[in-house]
């Protein structure tokens, strides 16, 4: 059974809108800014989204709704795409997220930061008629949520699926990262000679999954997901988590290295992560093909990434349009690649999105347009 | 139909194979409990104490059901209602007091609940298929479904389902391998059962 994603909404520091989002990033603006956490973390370069502006934004969709900031960025990326879309008798929302409502506990509200609870309020809120499926996987969970509906509407279990993704920009994310010593002091710059490391960003995106055959669906031809077996923070050196997800990806799709027109790739913009993946491109036969990481518009949004560069690539596709990893200026991996410079009109047919997280997870996927 | 070829039940003070009571111990908490285990079973596991206590616990649960089985593409799927938000409690009192601000990397790398994943894949070499679902109770159906999708599809060979649980020194552990045969068939009968 083919299945495909279909309408799609993204809130983002960027704008609200996969549209807005889109032409955002292809004419180079970018999200990342010195943001003021607090007082023992002082101030970072991350994206982080507007208090007003979202809530000027939100009070369009609910302006009586009363739940915390997360429920509302949730909200407001579910309500467009569902008003088209409905819900039926076995309509599933998958929730994809890190950290949830982590915030609360710096309140010592326990209850408020069980995943559970959120994924139960946005449950409700919609009216589903089933119970919420929530994967929680590190940096590839935005891929793995659409994986996991295509793969339940494949068996039969659920006829379609709103899948949501979100995280919010946190002192509790940040101070993680920054103990790592994995942030950068400057705006991020993926696969590039001086890189130094993560910008953090929020954001929260929608996509309505169904088998249905639409002029403008796009096609999950193939997925999978590897672990690398081999340390639970840093990436393996070898990419071979990432290279049998790339393989077993093109497998089930039933293409070769030579079909991709284009990767969205991980680009973390770390000395690891980034040199990991060129050395699995390289092993997977794609070196050659154009590539980006959209960290340099959004920093990296944890469990919202993965659907958010999805829908993003899905959107390359129906525009023909590459678009720039912002950020990069000259090789900065032992393994060459061929990262987009410029904004650039290509015709496209397949791309491939890649992802990889603590825990050794690693995620691909590829989209073919109709 | 696929099978249910071994169980693990990890409870308070009591560890289950198949059913059968196989480590029993004193009243004396989480952590001595697990040393003990580790020592009994003779393991040379140095990173198993570096592990938090969720960690441990599948770590476990996982080396016992998976004892003495050399397949390699066994899939993992792992479920819980409170994330690692045990741990993510830790890391929150290293960053509350602006006066005593101190987050550890260390600490911060069990705030993901796929680390228990990580840490299984690593101990058995499973270079394979998983997740980790956050759910009120064990999605026996859901997980019936796509254990049996992966095996269907040739994504895995067989499927470790489990449902790990450690939040304030409770825990609870039930760890189930799905297999082209074994001891009892895989319907939701069996796993209500098994996790109930």
């Amino acid at each position: 059974m083919a299945v495909y994603i279909h309408d799609t909404h993204i809130i983002s520091p960027l704008g609200f809108g996969t549209r807005e989002n889109f032409e955002a990033v292809v004419s180079g603006k970018t999200g990342i800014a010195p943001v003021f956490m607090n007082d023992s973390i002082g101030s970072v370069y991350a994206a982080r989204i507007n208090d007003e502006v979202l809530d000027r934004y939100f009070q369009s969709i609910d302006a009586m709704f009363k739940g915390s900031r997360i429920e509302k960025l949730l909200i407001a990326a579910l309500t467009p795409v569902m008003a088209k879309n409905g819900i039926k008798e076995n309509t599933v929302l998958v929730l994809s997220t890190t950290k949830g409502n982590i915030k609360a506990l710096e309140n010592h509200d326990l209850h408020s930061a069980f995943i559970t609870q959120l994924a139960q309020h946005i449950n409700n809120y919609f009216g589903f008629k089933t119970e919420p499926l929530v994967v929680s996987n590190a940096c590839v969970s935005g891929v793995m949520a659409l994986s996991v509906a295509k793969r339940f509407i494949e068996t039969g279990g659920f006829s379609d699926a709103y899948v949501v993704a979100v995280d919010e920009l946190s002192p509790f994310v940040v101070s993680g990262f920054q103990s790592f010593q994995a942030m950068s002091s400057e705006p991020c710059r993926p696969y590039d000679a001086q890189r130094s490391g993560v910008n953090l960003g929020e954001a929260a995106v929608a996509a309505y999954v169904s088998a249905e055959n639409r002029p403008d669906g796009v096609l999950m031809a193939g997925e999978a997901h590897i672990n690398d077996a081999n340390h639970i923070s840093g990436p393996s050196r070898t990419g071979e988590g990432l290279l049998l997800s790339i393989e077993k990806a093109f497998k089930e799709a039933g293409i070769t290295a030579r079909d991709i027109d284009y990767i969205s790739a991980h680009g973390t913009a770390t000395l690891f992560n980034d040199e990991m993946e060129a050395v699995a491109f390289h092993r997977a036969g794609i070196q050659q093909v154009p590539v980006n990481s959209l960290k340099g518009y959004f920093g990296h949004t944890l469990g919202a990434s993965g659907l958010l560069e999805t829908v993003l690539a899905a959107e390359s596709l129906k525009n023909n349009m590459l678009v720039a990893s912002l950020g990069y200026e000259s090789p900065g991996t032992t393994q060459p690649l061929n990262i987009i410079m410029k904004p650039e009109k290509r015709l496209l047919k397949m791309v491939l999105k890649t992802a990889s997280g603590f825990g050794g997870s690693n995620s691909a996927m590829v989209l073919i347009k109709n | 139909m696929y099978a249910i070829n071994k169980f693990i039940n990890i409870r308070k003070d009591a560890i289950f194979e198949n059913g059968t009571c196989v480590y029993q111990n004193e009243d004396e908490g989480f952590s001595a409990f697990m040393k003990k285990v580790y020592k009994e079973r003779g393991l040379a596991y140095p990173k198993f104490y570096k592990m938090d206590d969720l960690c441990k616990l599948a770590f476990m649960a996982a080396d016992l059901l998976l004892e003495g089985d050399n397949e390699k593409d066994i899939a993992l799927l792992l479920s819980n209602r409170e994330a690692s938000l045990d741990t993510d409690l830790k890391h929150q009192q290293t960053i509350q007091d602006a006066a005593a601000y101190f987050p550890s990397p260390s600490v911060f790398v069990y705030t993901l609940p796929n680390i228990t994943i990580g840490e299984i894949s690593i101990r058995h070499g499973l270079k394979s298929e998983s997740a980790f679902f956050i759910a009120d109770r064990f999605p026996a159906e859901r997980m019936q479904q796509y254990a049996e999708y992966l095996l269907n599809s040739q994504k895995a060979q067989k499927v470790l389902c489990g449902w790990v649980h450690f939040m304030n020194g409770e825990y609870r552990a039930d760890f189930y391998l799905v297999d082209s045969r074994g001891l009892l068939t895989h319907t939701m009968e069996h796993i209500n059962e098994i996790t109930k």
